[in-house]
């Protein structure tokens, strides 16, 4: 059976992708995935050779053949999104639903797939990583995910590997759901400030409502003890376990400007930190 | 004017800025509105502490299918972009996460079997605090589709004031429905990797948008001066650098609004807004 840790943290910045890269290290034959498409980063710590890219579309765009309008403004009237005036379809507002293309009296209306992004399967020295660039100003992030997520699912089970780790988007709306459903255990990364425990009770709302299993980890536990005690205190009355508390470091940032993940670049107090996280983590799913 | 304060990276201190550029601001007479449009994860009420004097729901109008009159035909099915909808034998499943309120399923419904109903799908909270006019959103857990809230959010819009507005991070739907129709965008960003690369991936999305921004450095220190180098060779202009300090990370911690505390702050913010006017100009 194939396993999969899916690491989230409601607040941006609070160390995800960093730890990732460590446990990228860490976790012995298995897959990586970067689900954060829109601001992918973990390409930058694991330095990967891409083997193979793959076009994503999104929904069609659509046009107004200016030549054929009669301009009875049908469209316009039909258009929920305010992305049609003048005759004209603004692409940026547009979300592709077609309703002007289906309605159009005189077929004025044309319609293109569109590419949105890319996805990529490639190799790293830590093993196969599956990631994604969404095209700039692009939507169907959460589409984009599934497919990544797909393409990690089925190399998995034709290397047979059994160990999928994935690196989450911020958030709790459409690419966060889709990066969480079906998946084995979630780690949620916070931070002891009053922002990130009020985003990371959202997330834990999330699994809940999906029915996920979840752990949480501090990340910068020695920035405020007080607010560190206060997270263990709601973590008890959640039943949530915390599977590891690390330090407040500038060696994430000196890791990450030498393009290294943690665990390699230092052996420091915070590398056993994170060594001991992964531990409880890998545990925790094979208990 | 209407600001909007985005960054590709989560993290990088968006609502930090945000909400001490608006208490700055507002402490120095300005007419200032706040609003939060991070509705997924929506921090700036904890710094601006609001008295809280109107909340509203904010609903989504998906449709409902009147069994009696419908054929199961499939039009619907095959009209709807998002596979938002299922035809059975005789019965229409319908999967309120995907739909995005197109109004396509119920326009095309031959037996006008259709109809319109709200499902709500999150929360508005208004009210002041520090003399900011301030206003936030909520997405309800487990809805996926936040633009709409947003959308519903800036109609609170009030141009005679200065307009802050804090953007979630990324770059996709959420964050262009925020950013667009501002005057001018702030893009923060921090001195790593993980900064740049999410700092290019924001430029671009402005650059399409066709909306004039500058760049503000949070965390700097001298250890990484990539951010300096791209900004030159791009000609977009550094407008503030707030050093990597402790102190701020602890005050930020206690949900404590730095330049409260640090008083040499307020008048670096209101020197920020007139390089962020000067350039608007």
């Amino acid at each position: 059976m194939i396993q999969e840790i899916t690491v989230l943290s409601g607040k941006g910045g609070t160390g995800k992708t960093s730890l990732v890269g460590s446990f990228a290290v860490l976790a012995k034959d298995k897959i990586m995935v970067d689900c954060d498409v829109d601001a992918a980063d973990l390409h930058l710590i694991l330095n990967p050779e891409i083997e193979e890219a793959n076009d994503f579309f999104g929904l069609n765009e659509y046009f107004i053949n200016r030549d054929v309008c009669i301009e009875c403004g049908k469209c316009e009237e039909l258009c929920c999104f305010e992305a049609i005036k003048d005759f004209e379809i603004d692409v940026i507002s547009c979300e592709g639903c077609g309703i002007c293309y289906l309605a159009c009296p005189a077929s004025a209306i044309e319609t293109r797939k569109k590419k949105c992004g890319e996805w990529y399967i490639s190799e790293t020295k830590y093993g196969p990583l599956v990631h994604a660039k969404l095209g700039i100003a692009q939507e169907n992030s959460g589409k984009l995910v599934m497919e990544v997520r797909k393409a990690a699912k089925e190399m998995a089970q034709k290397e047979n590997i059994s160990l999928v780790i994935t690196d989450g988007p911020p958030g709790i709306g459409c690419p966060v759901i889709a990066s969480l459903s079906g998946t084995s255990l979630v780690l949620v990364v916070t931070e002891p400030t009053v922002s990130g425990i009020h985003d990371m009770e959202r997330v834990l709302d999330l699994c809940s409502h999906f029915n996920v299993k979840v752990l949480v980890c501090i990340n910068k536990f020695d920035l405020n003890l007080e607010k560190t005690g206060e997270i263990e205190k709601i973590c008890r009355k959640r039943n949530v376990k915390i599977a590891g508390k690390i330090t407040y470091d500038y060696i994430f940032t000196e890791a990450l400007i030498k393009s290294l993940p943690v665990v390699e670049f230092s052996d420091g107090e915070t590398s056993r930190r994170i060594k001991s996280l992964w531990e409880n983590l890998y545990n925790e799913l094979n208990r | 004017m209407i600001i909007s304060i985005a960054s590709g990276k989560g993290g990088t201190g968006k609502t930090t800025i945000s909400t001490n550029l608006a208490f700055s601001l507002a402490q120095k007479g300005h007419k200032i509105q706040l609003l939060d449009c991070d509705v997924e994860e929506p921090n700036a009420h904890i710094f601006i502490k609001p008295k809280v004097e109107l909340k509203e729901t904010t609903s989504f109008v998906v449709p409902q299918i009147d069994e009696e009159k419908c054929t199961y035909c499939g039009e619907c099915v095959r009209v709807c972009a998002y596979n938002a909808l299922f035809v059975a034998k005789d019965k229409v499943m319908f999967f309120p996460q995907l739909c995005h309120s197109c109004g396509g399923c119920a326009y095309f419904c031959p037996e006008k079997a259709i109809f319109e109903t709200n499902r709500e799908i999150g929360e508005i909270e208004a009210g002041s605090g520090y003399s900011i006019e301030f206003a936030y959103g909520k997405l309800n857990i487990g809805e996926v589709m936040s633009p709409p809230l947003i959308k519903r959010l800036k109609k609170r819009i009030d141009e005679d004031k200065v307009v802050i507005i804090d953007a979630p991070p990324g770059t996709s739907c959420p964050v262009i429905e925020v950013v667009k129709g501002s005057d001018f965008c702030l893009l923060v960003t921090e001195p790593t990797p993980f900064g740049l690369n999410d700092l290019k991936l924001a430029v671009e999305m402005l650059k399409v948008l066709k909306i004039p921004f500058a760049v503000l450095i949070n965390r700097w220190n001298e250890e990484y001066f990539e951010i300096d180098s791209y900004c030159d060779k791009e000609n977009i202009s550094i407008v503030m650098r707030i050093p990597l300090e402790r102190k701020i990370a602890e005050l930020y911690s206690e949900g404590v609004l730095f330049s409260k505390e640090l008083l040499e702050w307020q008048d670096a913010f209101c020197k920020l807004f007139d390089s962020i006017e000067g350039l608007w100009k």
